[in-house]
C-alpha cells in the first residue's frame, strides 16, 4: 500500500474539492450573506486540511497498484462527503443535527437522492445550489468510476466492459489510462447537462432551478430544489425532457462516446443492455398504466399515463424525482417500482441498482441452467448480443449477486434492530443501497422522521451500492491488508 | 493440356487421375516421395517431389509453358503463394487454389490479378456445405445441381413405388405434366445407363437424371416416388468447418442439433451458432443420441472428417430410427459400398470440389461441369458461340448436331428462360446447352463440339 502516494492524492483531491464551495459561496453573497459564514468557514477548513495532507507528500509520486485503487476509491466518497457535509452542519438555516448533516452530503455525492430537509423551498439558494452540485460532482466521480475503473478492476463482472473503455489504448498503465478516458467521459457529462439546462429553461423553469435540475438529472441523482420536486412545476414539456435525459444518463456513457464518434445511433440500437433497459422501462410504464387505469386511481387517462411514464422511468433509472406520491399507489405498484430500481441502469451509467447487464447476464444463466437439465451433454454459452460472454464474467456477476442479497439482508436486520418497521426498513434500504431515493412507509416523504442509527447504516449502504458493493467490502477483509 | 498439380492428397490425386485418363499432360508435386511414386506407378503422369511453392520446383515440373496450375496442397499458405510465384514468374495463364479458411474468403479484393493473382479459389468445406444443403432443400433427392446460376437444376432421384411414372413409359409425362418443360436425361439401372427415349419404361430402383426449373422439380419427384415432407430435424455429427457452415446455414428454418467431441469446438460453436443446440460426446454415443430423441429427427448427417466414425454413426442413427441419413464419405471405396445402402446418400467431398475443378479445365465456353456417379458421367454446360459456319452447334437443329453416342442435350436456356428441348429447337448463339454425357470417354468429342472454328476469329 503507497500510503505517501494516497494521501498526496487525497489532499489535492480536497483542495480541489473545496474549490467547489466557492459557487454556493458566491450566491450567498449575491443573495445578501445568509449562509456565507458556513462556506466560507467549510471552505477554509477543507483547504487547509487537503493543504496539511498534501504538502509533506507533494514529492511522494509514486505508480498507484490496483490494491491502492480500492482504497482510493472507497475514500474519495468516504472523505468527500465527510467533508460535503460541513456546511449543512455549520449553516443556521436549516439547522442540522451532524448526522443528517451526513446523510444528506451521503445522499447527494452517492447521487442517491433521498432527503432529510423539509421546508425545501424557503430554504437558502446557496444550500440548495450545494445540494444540487453535490450530486452533479458525485456524478462526474461515478462516470469514470463506472466507465473506467470498474471496467479495469474487474469488479463484479465489469470486466465485460474492459475493451469498450473510450479513450486511447495506447498505455496499459492505470493512471494515464484512467485520466484520458475522465477527460472525455467529462466533456461527454458536461455536454449533457448544459443540453438538460437549456432544455428546461425553455420549458419554463427559472435559470437557478434549470442548472439545479440539470445537475441532478444528468447525475440521476433525484435533489431537487422544490418540496414537490418535478411536480412542482406541473409542465408536460418539463416531465418529458426529464425522461428523456434521465433515460440518456441511465445509458452506458461509452455507448455515447461510441455514438458521438460514429456519428451514428447505431451504437445504441447493437448494444443488447441498452435495448434491455429501453424494454425493461417500457414494460413498467405499460404495467404501471394498466394496473392504475384498472383501480381508477387518477381518472384521466392521459394524467395516468404522464404519471405513470415520469415516475417509472424517474425510479426505474433509480434518480428518485417525483411528480406524484408513488407509495399511494394501489395494488403491488409501489414494489414493482422498488424492484425495477434493484435492476437499476446500464452499466457504465450514471445510474445505481445492480445494473441491466447483470440482471441479464443472471437471466441468461437461469436459462441455461434449464436447458442443460434438458440437455445433459449440451454445450450452452451466455451470450449478450453477438458475443459470448465468457464463464469468468458469469461467476463475477453471480458473486456479486450473491454477496449484495446478502448484505441487503444483513443491513435490513440492522435496520430493524434500529426500532425502524419492516415496511420501511425494507424500503429504505432498497431506495439507498440502489441510489434511488424515494421510499415507501415512514419515509414515503422524506428521511428526516428515522433514527440516527438508522441514517447512520442509510449513508453506508448508498457508498456501498455506489461501489458495487465488492469494492468496499474488499477493504474489511483482512486479507486486503496483509503483505 | 499442360496441367500442374501441386498437392499428392485425396484431390489431387483423385483429380489427377479424372485429367490423366483424358490424354492430358499431368504433372503432379508433393513433399511426399513414396507417396507420388505409388502415384506414378497407376498412373500416366510425371511426378515431381519438393516443396510446392519454391520457384525452382515449379520449373522442373514445367511452370514454363503450363496451361494451368491446380494447387492443392494441405496448406492454404503454400497454395497461395505457389499461385503468386507462377504468376510472376512463369506467367501462368490459369490458376486455381483451394484455400480453406473463411478468414481468407472473407474479402473478394484480396484475390484481385494484382493482389494475390488466383483465378479460382476452391473451398473444400463450402462447396460440400452447398451441396448438402441443396439436398436438404430437396428431400429425396440423391444429388442436385445448378446451371445457369440455379435457373435450371439436374436432379438425380431413385425411382420408387408410390410415384406416379413408375412403370410406365416416359412419354406418359408429357399427358402427366402437360405444361412442365422437364427433360429426363438419362437413367441409370443396375449401375448401367440407358438413353431414355418415349418408350423407356422407368422401374423401381432406377436412378432418374432429370432436368428441369426449380420451381418444377417437386412435381417431377411426385412422379418418380411418393412425396416426402421436408427435414424439419435435423442432427449433424460433427461440428468441424462443414458443420458449422451446415448448421449456419439451416438453422433459421430448421431445427438443428450438432454434436461435437472436442469441448473447445463445442463452446466455439455455442458461441458462433445462434439457435441451434450444441452437444458434447461422440455421434456414435448410442445412449446420448437416444436422450436427445434420434428417433424423432428427420436426418441425420455426419461430417465428421474420419470417414470410419461417419458411417458407423449413420449406421447407428439409421437403426434408432432416423427418416434419413446423409454421410461425407472421402474413400471412394465405401462409397460405393454404402451408396443406396443403409445410408441413403453418400457425399464425396471429392468429387464435388472435382466438378468445380472440371470446369476449369474443360475446353469450350464451359460454364459448370458436375461429376456423376463417381466420375463416370459428367453433366456440362456450355455457351454456343459463332454461327453456322464457325461452330458446330449454332444455327442448327437439336436433331442436326452430331452429337457423340451416350451424350444427350439436357435442357437449353436462352435469356434466363428454360427451353424445353424439342427436336426442331434452333440453338442460337450465347446460349446456354446442358449435355449429359454418360460415358466419359467421350467428352473431348463434346468439347470439340462447342469449340469455335478458326473461321471465327
Amino acid at each position: 500500500m503507497h500510503f505517501a502516494a494516497l494521501g498526496r492524492i487525497l489532499g489535492m483531491l480536497l483542495m480541489l474539492f473545496s474549490l467547489t464551495q466557492v459557487p454556493p459561496l458566491l450566491i450567498a453573497l449575491y443573495d445578501g450573506g445568509e449562509a456565507s459564514y458556513s462556506f466560507s468557514l467549510a471552505l477554509s477548513i477543507t483547504l487547509l486540511t487537503g493543504l496539511c495532507i498534501w504538502y509533506p507528500l507533494r514529492n511522494r509520486r509514486e505508480e498507484l497498484r490496483v490494491r491502492d485503487g480500492y482504497v482510493l476509491t472507497a475514500s474519495f466518497w468516504f472523505v468527500l462527503a465527510s467533508f460535503g457535509a460541513m456546511p449543512f452542519y455549520l449553516s443556521l438555516r436549516p439547522e442540522m443535527s451532524l448526522v443528517d448533516s451526513i446523510f444528506e452530503a451521503f445522499s447527494g455525492l452517492s447521487t442517491t437522492g433521498a432527503t432529510v430537509l423539509t421546508g425545501i423551498d424557503s430554504l437558502p439558494r446557496a444550500i440548495l445550489y450545494y445540494r444540487q452540485q453535490l450530486q452533479w460532482l458525485g456524478g462526474m466521480g461515478i462516470v469514470v468510476l463506472a466507465v473506467a475503473i470498474m471496467p479495469m478492476l474487474g469488479v463484479g463482472g465489469m470486466q465485460l466492459y474492459r475493451s469498450e473503455i473510450p479513450g486511447p489504448v495506447k498505455d496499459n498503465k492505470l493512471s494515464p489510462r484512467i485520466a484520458d478516458t475522465a477527460k472525455t467521459l467529462w466533456i461527454i457529462y458536461c455536454g449533457l447537462t448544459v443540453l438538460c439546462a437549456l432544455a428546461y429553461a425553455i420549458a419554463g423553469m427559472s435559470w437557478f432551478d434549470a442548472i439545479g435540475h440539470s445537475f441532478s438529472t444528468i447525475a440521476i441523482g433525484g435533489f431537487s430544489t422544490h418540496d414537490a420536486s418535478i411536480g412542482y412545476f406541473d409542465s408536460v414539456a418539463i416531465e418529458l425532457i426529464a425522461v428523456f435525459f434521465m433515460v440518456l444518463s441511465g445509458m452506458n456513457f461509452g455507448l455515447h462516446f461510441l455514438a458521438l464518434r460514429s456519428r451514428s445511433l447505431k451504437a445504441y440500437f447493437k448494444d443488447p443492455e441498452c435495448m434491455a433497459f429501453v424494454k425493461i422501462l417500457g414494460t413498467t410504464v405499460l404495467i404501471t398504466f394498466i394496473v392504475l387505469v384498472l383501480y381508477n386511481h387518477y381518472n384521466n387517462p392521459m394524467l395516468t399515463l404522464r404519471h405513470a411514464l415520469f415516475q417509472v422511468v424517474s425510479v426505474a433509472s433509480t434518480t428518485g424525482f417525483s411528480v406524484t406520491d408513488f407509495s399511494g399507489w394501489p395494488s403491488f405498484l409501489p414494489y414493482l417500482l422498488l424492484y425495477t430500481a434493484f435492476i437499476g441502469a446500464c452499466a457504465g451509467s450514471t445510474g445505481g441498482g445492480m445494473k441491466v447487464m447483470r440482471i441479464m447476464l443472471l437471466f441468461r444463466q437461469g436459462q441455461r441452467e434449464i436447458q442443460r437439465l434438458l440437455h445433459p451433454n449440451g454445450v450452452f454459452m451466455v451470450k449478450l448480443g453477438k458475443r459470448t460472454v465468457p464463464d469468468r464474467v458469469i461467476e463475477a456477476v453471480w458473486g456479486f449477486s450473491a454477496v449484495y442479497l446478502l448484505t441487503f439482508f444483513v443491513l435490513m436486520m440492522a435496520l430493524l434492530a434500529c426500532e425502524l418497521d419492516p415496511i420501511t426498513a425494507f424500503s429504505t434500504l432498497a431506495s439507498c443501497m440502489n441510489n434511488l431515493g424515494p421510499a415507501l412507509g415512514d419515509a414515503s416523504l422524506h428521511y428526516a422522521e428515522l433514527p440516527s442509527s438508522a441514517k447512520l447504516i442509510l449513508s453506508f449502504a448508498m457508498i456501498l451500492g455506489r461501489l458495487e458493493v465488492f469494492s468496499l467490502l474488499i477493504l474489511f477483509t483482512p486479507a486486503f491488508w496483509r503483505y | 493440356m499442360k496441367i500442374i498439380i501441386l498437392g499428392a492428397g485425396q484431390v489431387g490425386g483423385n483429380l489427377a487421375e479424372q485429367l490423366a485418363n483424358e490424354a492430358n499432360d499431368i504433372t503432379v508435386v508433393d513433399t511426399d516421395a513414396e507417396h507420388l511414386r505409388e502415384l506414378g506407378e497407376r498412373l500416366d503422369i510425371r511426378t515431381v517431389t519438393g516443396h510446392a511453392s519454391f520457384p525452382a520446383i515449379l520449373r522442373q515440373a514445367g511452370a514454363d509453358d503450363a496451361d494451368m496450375l491446380v494447387a492443392v496442397t494441405n496448406s492454404d499458405e503454400i497454395n497461395m503463394i505457389a499461385c503468386q510465384v507462377a504468376h510472376t514468374l512463369f506467367r501462368t495463364p490459369t490458376k486455381i487454389a483451394r484455400v480453406r479458411a473463411t478468414q481468407y474468403l472473407t474479402r473478394a479484393d484480396l484475390f484481385a490479378p494484382d493482389a494475390l493473382p488466383i483465378d479460382v479459389l476452391i473451398s473444400p468445406e463450402q462447396v460440400v456445405t452447398h451441396h448438402i444443403k441443396r439436398l436438404i432443400e430437396h428431400p429425396g433427392t440423391l444429388q442436385v445441381m445448378d446451371f445457369a446460376d440455379g435457373k435450371a437444376q439436374l436432379v438425380c432421384v431413385r425411382a420408387h413405388y408410390g410415384g406416379l411414372l413408375v412403370g410406365q413409359q416416359l412419354r406418359q409425362l408429357r399427358e402427366h405434366l402437360p405444361n412442365a418443360d422437364i427433360r429426363v436425361a438419362a437413367i441409370f439401372r443396375r449401375d448401367r445407363p440407358i438413353i431414355p427415349t418415349g418408350d423407356t419404361v422407368i422401374e423401381v430402383d432406377d436412378e432418374v437424371f432429370f432436368i428441369a426449373a426449380r420451381h418444377r422439380i417437386r412435381e417431377m419427384m411426385s412422379e418418380l416416388r411418393s412425396v416426402e415432407v421436408g427435414y424439419q430435424r435435423v442432427v449433424i455429427a460433427g461440428g468441424g468447418q462443414v458443420g458449422e457452415r451446415l448448421a449456419e446455414a439451416i438453422e433459421s428454418h430448421c431445427q438443428v442439433k450438432i454434436i461435437e467431441m472436442n469441448p473447445a469446438r463445442c463452446r466455439h460453436l455455442s458461441g458462433t451458432l445462434d439457435s441451434t443446440l450444441v452437444l458434447h460426446g461422440s455421434a456414435s454415443d448410442r445412449e446420448l443420441l437416444i436422450e436427445e430423441n434420434i428417433d424423432q429427427a428427420d436426418l441425420f448427417i455426419a461430417v465428421t472428417n474420419d470417414d470410419d466414425a461417419n458411417i458407423m454413426s449413420s449406421l447407428l442413427a439409421k437403426r434408432l430410427g432416423v427418416r434419413k441419413v446423409m454421410a461425407l464419405i472421402n474413400n471412394p471405396a465405401y462409397l460405393d459400398l454404402m451408396q443406396g445402402g443403409a445410408i441413403d446418400i453418400a457425399i464425396s467431398p471429392q468429387l464435388a470440389t472435382l466438378s468445380v475443378l472440371l470446369t476449369h479445365v474443360r475446353r469450350g465456353d464451359v460454364v459448370s461441369v458436375h461429376s456423376l456417379r463417381r466420375g463416370a458421367a459428367e453433366a456440362i454446360e456450355a455457351i454456343a458461340h459463332g454461327d453456322k459456319q464457325s461452330s458446330k452447334v449454332v444455327g442448327r437443329t437439336i436433331n442436326d448436331i452430331r452429337l457423340p453416342p451416350g451424350a444427350t442435350i439436357g435442357a437449353i436456356i436462352r435469356d434466363e428462360e428454360v427451353l424445353l428441348v424439342d427436336d426442331e429447337l434452333v440453338i442460337a448463339s450465347g446460349d446456354h446447352v446442358v449435355l449429359f454425357v454418360v460415358d466419359k470417354k467421350h467428352i473431348p468429342a463434346v468439347e470439340r463440339l462447342f469449340q469455335v472454328g478458326l473461321t471465327f476469329f
